[in-house]
């Protein structure tokens, strides 16, 4: 009742139809790689638990190499219910990568990325750049052992880029080496320049989703030829099976943060040697564990320096697939980009587990 | 075709030809002593490729004289001419080796702060003065330092590196037949490998731990007198020597002319030292000197309830937290606390040795309260673990029932939509 009048408040001033409209004729294709569809969403969910927890970190944590671990500490123990929001931002964040990598692979392998949708890619693309980033950066916030030395040699890696790369390094640790300042710079590119990029073109990618619809795979289309593809609307049936998957995800991230509560380790000590085992996170481990395989030299090149060029060269592969895949660019299913779709995902399965369970393979 | 093979392997030959006389010329006695028959004369030949002095240009003839151009040419190799010494005998062995190690101005080019004091100090050793009364069995510079393979201290494989020196030293103080005429026991090396020097040497890796050497010398090795045994343990165990000597314990133990530190430690076996060690018990040091329910008994055993209370305490504290920090709590305040109620501990263990019952106490009160505030904070985060896993299972119910609530909704608006 309080709804209808709130409603009808809102329709006086504003004028809510085209919306009403909008949404009342948004349907969503039903055939059998419908389930893709809703790895978008929970990304959006997650990112928007990622906001919500990351707020309210900001209220008592403390970004340089002096207080950062102190008040993590502070939040994970002192704070009503702190624990609860760091372990839930953390394991959220890992789960955000987890799902934007299926999302994303769903949506190379069902071929969405073809004509009119290049540009919902492109933004899709740059997302998943900036939640990486995200990732990174979020992870020396700590200010502990591990996450140390995961940026330490990630930064380092960033420094084998020819030409640019010695600058980058410093610009990412502002100064040589990975200090206090790289944290309040990590902090500042976390909470304000990610942020701010990742809204612009996220708004960008929903808009554009929205405005071109769900994307329908070409075999399907080819199947039901002629004949029109079963729909559900969008509200509430497909609007409600999102929430249903949303809920199912935050019981997940409730018992993972009162189970398993994110650990804090030991406070950094850049005196310290490094301990063994060190890998970044696990969405990074598949990069770091090619380059322990590649030579040091390969004829008069340095190894490091090739794989970090291979890695870029390859993300910018990705990001131009549309334009290079011409067969799905006029509706036709395009076995090549698929089989490379499939090698990318088992490459990056297989150096992953490598990672975890041949780590000392140098 | 034919004249580019016989070229080819003129040109080998010629390399071989004149590699041969070249590698020779390094070191005549090497390559000649390697191709003989005889064990004994080929193995030094073989063994000297990792020793120290031959890496430094210091050869066979440094030693052993003789000419070591003298290619095929055994007599001048040979040649008393040419200062052939041979094998020194056993006795001259010292004397041999301080002609380089004795001479400051020569070793100061190979390391300007050598000490070249070795040979002296060993004439004032055991084996040094007995070796001068004649005796061809006791050690001699090679026997600790191995010959013709010999190398740094600070080589993980020399015989004389800190993990290896009780092997060595072993190698005749361990063997019976070999000390019979010595007459003293031969089972040292056994005890000392069940003490805890011997473990925190080679187990924890330190090398400051000490080994025979560190209480009997090296080159000028005896064993340390009963006045002077305190004095090598307080080189390490400083603050603990220092308690002693304010004891009662200490003018009692001269008077008796009993050693200090191994009346109650032994020597080579040392034990980990624990509260176990005092009061009256059966094989306790305190009940080889006080007779039974005699008043220092009593007070002994009054220190070890002390120190044992404290000990329990921080052991019930550490278990606690360990529970709680496998239950993904975060311990770092807690557990840091406890380092200072450990090093209470360890201050009333040392204060043992002064026999002062009040320090003792101090130092145990000090470190129950923090060990009591640790095992509350542990207990404490116990109940948090409880607390937060039945606010996932209220929590749980809610979304369960949230779930439930929208797959009925689904179903309706599915149906619904079948409808029309």
């Amino acid at each position: 009742m309080t709804g209808v009048r709130i409603t009808a408040w809102l329709e006086e001033r504003i004028d809510l139809w085209p919306l009403r409209h909008f949404i009342g004729k948004k349907v969503i294709p039903v055939h059998r790689h419908t389930v893709w569809y809703y790895f978008g969403g929970m990304t959006l969910f997650l990112f928007a638990i990622q906001v919500a927890t990351g707020i309210l970190l900001t209220l008592y944590y403390r970004p340089s190499g002096e207080e950062a671990y102190e008040s993590v500490q502070f939040i994970m123990t002192d704070v009503q219910f702190g624990w609860l929001v760091r372990s839930i931002h953390s394991w959220s964040a890992n789960l955000m990568v987890l799902m934007l990598m299926i999302h994303m692979f769903s949506v190379y392998l069902t071929q969405a990325y073809r004509k009119p949708r290049e540009l919902t890619w492109v933004t899709g693309m740059l997302l998943f750049g900036i939640v990486l980033f995200f990732g990174f950066s979020g992870y020396l916030l700590p200010w502990n052992v591990l996450s140390y030395f995961a940026t330490k040699v990630g930064t380092e890696i960033a420094g084998q880029f020819p030409l640019v790369g010695h600058t980058l390094m410093r610009l990412l640790r502002g100064g040589d080496e990975v200090t206090g300042a790289t944290v309040s710079r990590f902090y500042g590119i976390h909470i304000a320049i990610l942020p701010a990029l990742m809204t612009a073109i996220l708004t960008l990618h929903l808009f554009l989703v929205q405005k071109q619809g769900m994307s329908v795979p070409p075999a399907i289309e080819q199947a039901h030829r002629g004949q029109p593809l079963k729909t559900m609307p969008f509200f509430p049936n497909f609007l409600l099976r999102d929430l249903f998957g949303w809920f199912v995800t935050l019981g997940l991230l409730a018992a993972l943060a009162a189970l398993s509560p994110w650990e804090l380790g030991q406070k950094a000590d850049p005196f310290a040697p490094a301990p063994a085992g060190i890998r970044p996170e696990w969405y990074f481990v598949f990069m770091f564990q090619s380059l322990k395989y590649i030579p040091a030299k390969i004829g008069p090149f340095e190894g490091e320096v090739l794989g970090v060029l291979g890695f870029s060269l390859g993300g910018l592969l990705l990001l131009l697939i549309p334009f290079l895949d011409k067969k799905s660019a006029v509706g036709e299913p395009s076995p090549l980009f698929r089989s490379i779709g499939i090698g990318i995902i088992a490459y990056i399965v297989i150096f992953t587990l490598l990672g975890y369970l041949a780590p000392s393979v140098k | 075709m034919l004249r580019v093979i016989c070229f080819i392997l003129l040109a080998i030959a010629a390399v071989v030809v004149i590699r041969v006389p070249f590698a020779a010329a390094e070191d005549a006695c090497i390559d000649c002593h390697k191709s003989l028959r005889e064990e004994r004369l080929n193995r030094p030949a073989f063994k000297i490729k990792n020793d120290y002095h031959l890496a430094r240009g210091l050869g066979c003839h440094s030693c052993h004289g003789g000419d070591q151009t003298a290619l095929d040419n055994k007599a001048q190799a040979h040649s008393p001419a040419k200062g052939f010494l041979g094998k020194p005998k056993r006795h001259a062995i010292p004397e041999a080796c301080g002609r380089c190690h004795s001479d400051p101005s020569y070793m100061r080019q190979f390391n300007p702060s050598i000490r070249t004091d070795q040979v002296k100090e060993y004439y004032t050793s055991v084996h040094g003065k007995r070796l001068r009364d004649g005796d061809q069995k006791v050690a001699v510079c090679i026997s600790c330092h191995d010959v013709h393979a010999i190398r740094a201290v600070k080589d993980q494989m020399a015989w004389t590196y800190p993990t290896n020196v009780a092997e060595t030293c072993g190698g005749c103080h361990g063997n019976a037949e070999y000390m019979k005429p010595y007459k003293i026991p031969t089972d040292q090396l056994e005890k000392y490998k069940q003490s805890v020097h011997y473990e925190t040497l080679t187990k924890r890796a330190d090398l400051a731990s000490p080994t025979c050497s560190s209480c009997h010398g090296s080159h000028g090795a005896a064993p340390p007198g009963v006045d002077s045994v305190a004095n090598v343990c307080s080189h390490c165990h400083v603050a603990t020597a220092e308690l002693f000597a304010k004891s009662p314990h200490s003018s009692a133990f001269a008077d008796l002319g009993m050693p200090a530190c191994v009346t109650c430690h032994s020597n080579h076996d040392i034990a980990p030292p624990s509260e176990a060690m005092l009061g009256g018990g059966e094989g306790t040091p305190c009940a080889t000197c006080h007779e039974a329910s005699s008043a220092p008994l009593k007070k002994a055993a009054e220190l070890r309830t002390m120190i044992e209370g404290l000990a329990g305490r921080i052991d019930q504290a550490t278990a606690t937290l360990t529970r709680a920090e496998h239950a993904g709590m975060e311990i770092g305040a807690p557990k840091f606390e406890l380092i200072a109620a450990n090093e209470s501990l360890i201050k009333a263990r040392a204060a043992v040795h002064s026999l002062d019952v009040e320090q003792i106490k101090t130092a145990t009160d000090s470190g129950l309260d923090v060990a009591q505030k640790s095992l509350e904070s542990g207990q404490g985060l116990l109940s948090e673990v409880q607390f937060r896993r039945k606010g996932l299972a209220a929590s749980m119910l809610i979304i369960i029932a949230v779930l439930v609530g929208l797959f009925l909704k689904i179903r309706e608006v599915d149906r619904r939509k079948r409808l029309d």
